[in-house]
C-alpha cells in the first residue's frame, strides 16, 4: 500500500489550454495498492485535471507525441518514462511542442 | 568501424532504444561528471552545463558554416512570442554580448506579428498579449518593430515585387566585407569612439530613438482599426479550409515581415523554424504541391526577396532541444493561441502531417533528422521551362518562380485554367465583385491603356494565372477573392496590364525572322 503523494503537475506550451489555463497543479494523489509511476498519473490527470479533448493530450496509455514530460527538470527519458515511480514532492512537467499548444 | 566484415558475419546485438535506457545512475556522455538532464538524439545524455554548451555550438556553427550574414549587417530577428524564435532571440542576444568568446558582428532588430485578430482573441487578450510582448521586448536591448497582421491592408503593391541584388554571397565578398568591418572597428577605436555593435556612432543613436518611441510609426504603429480588424477577420472567415487559412496566414506574415525589413533596410531576416518544425514543413509543402519551391521553403536560406534573405539560424535544433533550453535557462516567451488551437489532429494537412510526423519520430527517433537533412541536399535550379532566371515571371503571392506550364494543357490543371477563362467575364464579375478602379490610380500614365482597363472584368483569373500550382490550389478556397488586401490585387493587376501593353507593343513590332523577335523582346 502506497502511501498518498503530494506532487506538482505542470503545463507549459499551450498544453495548459486542456487545463482550464492554469499551469501549476498541486495535487494529492491518494493511497493506493500499486506504487504511483506516470503511467498511473497519467490516468489520474485524465480523469480529475482534463478538462477537455483528451485526445489531444493522451493517446493510448501514454502521451501524445511531441508532447514533453521533465520531471524534476530532467528529461522522462533517463528515468524510465512511463514506469517512473512517483516521490513525495515530485514535480512533472508536461510543454507541448506542437504547432498552436 | 573496421571491422566491417566481421560485422556482417554476425551482426553483433546492438544497443537498440527497447534496451535499457540510460538509468539514473548514468553520468553525462560529455564531461562523464555531470547529473544528466536531457537526452539528446538516441541515448545521448548531456548534463545541464554541457547542453548549454552544446546548444549554442549549434547555434554559432549553423551561422558560421554559411557564412551569409556579414559584419555589421542589418538583420531582423522575426520574433513570434513562440519557443523556438524566443531561442533564437537569446542565441542572438548572447552572441553579441561582451563576456562571449567570439562576437557575432551582426546589427539585431526585433520584428513582432501581432496575429490575434485571425486567432480568435479578444481585444483584451491581444493588449494582455502585446504587453507581455512589449516587457519582453524592452528587456532586450534591440531595436523592435511590433506590428498588427492588420496593416496588410496598407501594403504597398510593390511588397510582391522582386528586387535583384547584385551583392554576390561568394566566400571572397565575404571576406572582404569582414576586412572592412575589422578595419572601421579599429578607425573608430583609434577615434576613442565607444562602438557597440558595428554602428556610427549617429546610426546608433537614430536606432535607439526608433525602438523607444511608442508612438513612432517604426515600433508600435498604433492599434489598428477596426475596419482593418474587421476586414481581416472577414477574409479569414471567408476562406473554407483550414489549411488554406494557414497558408494564407503564413503568406500574409511573410510579407508583412518583407515590408518591415524593406522599410528599414534590413537585408537578412532570421526566422525560428528548428528542424522539427522544418521536418513537418517538407512534408506538409510536399502535400501541399509545393514541391518544386521545397529547397526555398525549408533550407538554410531563401532568396526568393531577392534584397531580403531570410535565413533559419535554429535549422538544427530539434524541438525538444529548444524547450529543454527554454526551459533550464529560463528563456522568456510569450504564448498565443494560433489559428489551428485545439483543433482535432485531422483539422488541415499542417496538422496532420505534424502528427504523422511526431508520431513517427516517437517509434523511430532519427524521422525527423532524416527528412531534414533530405532538406539540406534539395538544389535551388528551376523546371528546365521556366529557367528565365530572376527575371522570369514569379508567383503573384509566395513569389517562386512560376512552375506552370501554360503551355502543358493536357494536364488537369490545363483544363483548370483555361476553364476559368472560357467563363463569361460578366459572372466574373459578379463573383469577385472587384471594383473597377480606373487604371490611371494604380499606376498607369495619363491615358495608360483604354484597353486594358475595358479587360478589367477578368481579375479573379487575372489574379489566378499569376499564382504557382499551390497557390493557385489555396486560392480555391477563397470563395471570392475580393475580400484579399488591396496590395494584392492592384499588382495583380498592375502585371496583366503590363502583360498586355507588352503584346500590343508585339504587335507593332516588325518581324523578319525569329532570331530578330527574340532580340527585341528581351
Amino acid at each position: 500500500m502506497a502511501a498518498p503523494l503530494s506532487v506538482e503537475v505542470e503545463f507549459g506550451g499551450g498544453a495548459e489550454l486542456l487545463f482550464d489555463g492554469i499551469k501549476k497543479h498541486q495535487v494529492t494523489l491518494p493511497g493506493q495498492e500499486e506504487p504511483w509511476d506516470i503511467r498511473s498519473l497519467l490516468i489520474w490527470i485524465k480523469k480529475n485535471l482534463l478538462k477537455e479533448r483528451p485526445e489531444l493530450f493522451i493517446q493510448g496509455d501514454s502521451v501524445r507525441p511531441g508532447i514533453l514530460v521533465l520531471i524534476n527538470d530532467a528529461d522522462w527519458e533517463l528515468l524510465g518514462e512511463l514506469d517512473y515511480q512517483l516521490q513525495d514532492q515530485d514535480s512533472i512537467l508536461f510543454i507541448s511542442t506542437l504547432h498552436g499548444g | 568501424m573496421c571491422q566491417v566484415g566481421e560485422d556482417y558475419v554476425d551482426p553483433p546485438p546492438r544497443e537498440c532504444p527497447p534496451a535499457p535506457r540510460p538509468g539514473r545512475g548514468q553520468k553525462c556522455v560529455k564531461c562523464k561528471e555531470g547529473k544528466p538532464v536531457v537526452a539528446v538524439r538516441a541515448g545521448d545524455a548531456f548534463c545541464r552545463d554541457c547542453f548549454k554548451a552544446f546548444y549554442i555550438h549549434k547555434f554559432r556553427a549553423m551561422l558560421g558554416k554559411n557564412r551569409l550574414i556579414f559584419p555589421g549587417e542589418k538583420v531582423l530577428l522575426a520574433w513570434s512570442g513562440g519557443p523556438s524564435s524566443s531561442s533564437m532571440v537569446w542565441q542572438v542576444l548572447e552572441g553579441l554580448s561582451q563576456h562571449s568568446a567570439k562576437r557575432l558582428r551582426f546589427v539585431p532588430g526585433v520584428v513582432y506579428v501581432d496575429e490575434g485578430a485571425v486567432c480568435g482573441q479578444s481585444l483584451e487578450d491581444r493588449a494582455k498579449t502585446l504587453a507581455e510582448v512589449q516587457q519582453i521586448l524592452c528587456s532586450i536591448s534591440f531595436p523592435w518593430h511590433v506590428v498588427s497582421l492588420e496593416e496588410v491592408f496598407s501594403l504597398p503593391p510593390s511588397v510582391l515585387r522582386y528586387c535583384p541584388q547584385d551583392l554576390a554571397g561568394t566566400e571572397g565578398a565575404y571576406k572582404a566585407a569582414v576586412d572592412s568591418f575589422l578595419q572601421q572597428q579599429h578607425a573608430l577605436r583609434a577615434e576613442g569612439a565607444k562602438d557597440v555593435c558595428g554602428l556610427a556612432p549617429g546610426e546608433e543613436e537614430r536606432c535607439w530613438r526608433q525602438s523607444q518611441d511608442p508612438h513612432g510609426p517604426l515600433s508600435l504603429a498604433g492599434s489598428p482599426t477596426a475596419a482593418q480588424t474587421e476586414a481581416l477577420c472577414r477574409l479569414f472567415e471567408s476562406v473554407r479550409t483550414l489549411t488554406a487559412k494557414e497558408e494564407l496566414l503564413q503568406m500574409l506574415r511573410s510579407h508583412l515581415i518583407l515590408h518591415v525589413a524593406r522599410a528599414h533596410s534590413y537585408s537578412k531576416v532570421m526566422t525560428g523554424d528548428s528542424c522539427t518544425r522544418l521536418a513537418i514543413k517538407l512534408m506538409t509543402n510536399l502535400a501541399l504541391g509545393r514541391g518544386a519551391f521545397l529547397a526555398w521553403d525549408t533550407g538554410f536560406s531563401d532568396e526568393r526577396y531577392g534584397d531580403v534573405v531570410v535565413v533559419r539560424p535554429m535549422r538544427d535544433h530539434t524541438l525538444k532541444e529548444v524547450a529543454f533550453y527554454n526551459r533550464l535557462f529560463a528563456v522568456p516567451s510569450v504564448f498565443t493561441p494560433a489559428v489551428d488551437t485545439k483543433a482535432p489532429e485531422k483539422a488541415s494537412i499542417h496538422r496532420l502531417m505534424e502528427a504523422f510526423v511526431h508520431r513517427l519520430q516517437a517509434q523511430f527517433p532519427s524521422t525527423v533528422s532524416t527528412v531534414y537533412r533530405t532538406s539540406e541536399k534539395l538544389a535551388k535550379a528551376p523546371r528546365e521551362s521556366c529557367a528565365e532566371g530572376p527575371q522570369g515571371p514569379r508567383c503573384l503571392l509566395c513569389l517562386c518562380t512560376l512552375d506552370i506550364d501554360a503551355a502543358d494543357s493536357a494536364t488537369a490543371f490545363g483544363v483548370q485554367t483555361s476553364a476559368l477563362s472560357q467563363m463569361p467575364p460578366s459572372t466574373l464579375q459578379a463573383e469577385a465583385g472587384i471594383p473597377t478602379t480606373p487604371c490611371s490610380a494604380v499606376g498607369g500614365g495619363p491615358g495608360c491603356c483604354g484597353k486594358a482597363c475595358g479587360r478589367e472584368g477578368d481579375s479573379q483569373p487575372q489574379v489566378i494565372k499569376q499564382l504557382c500550382y499551390s497557390c493557385r490550389a489555396n486560392m480555391k478556397d477563397l470563395p471570392s477573392l475580393d475580400p484579399l488586401p488591396p496590395y494584392i490585387l492592384a499588382e495583380a493587376q498592375l502585371r496583366s496590364q503590363r502583360a498586355w501593353v507588352m503584346q500590343d507593343i508585339q504587335e507593332y513590332l516588325i518581324k523578319d525572322s525569329a532570331d530578330e523577335a527574340e532580340t527585341t523582346e528581351s
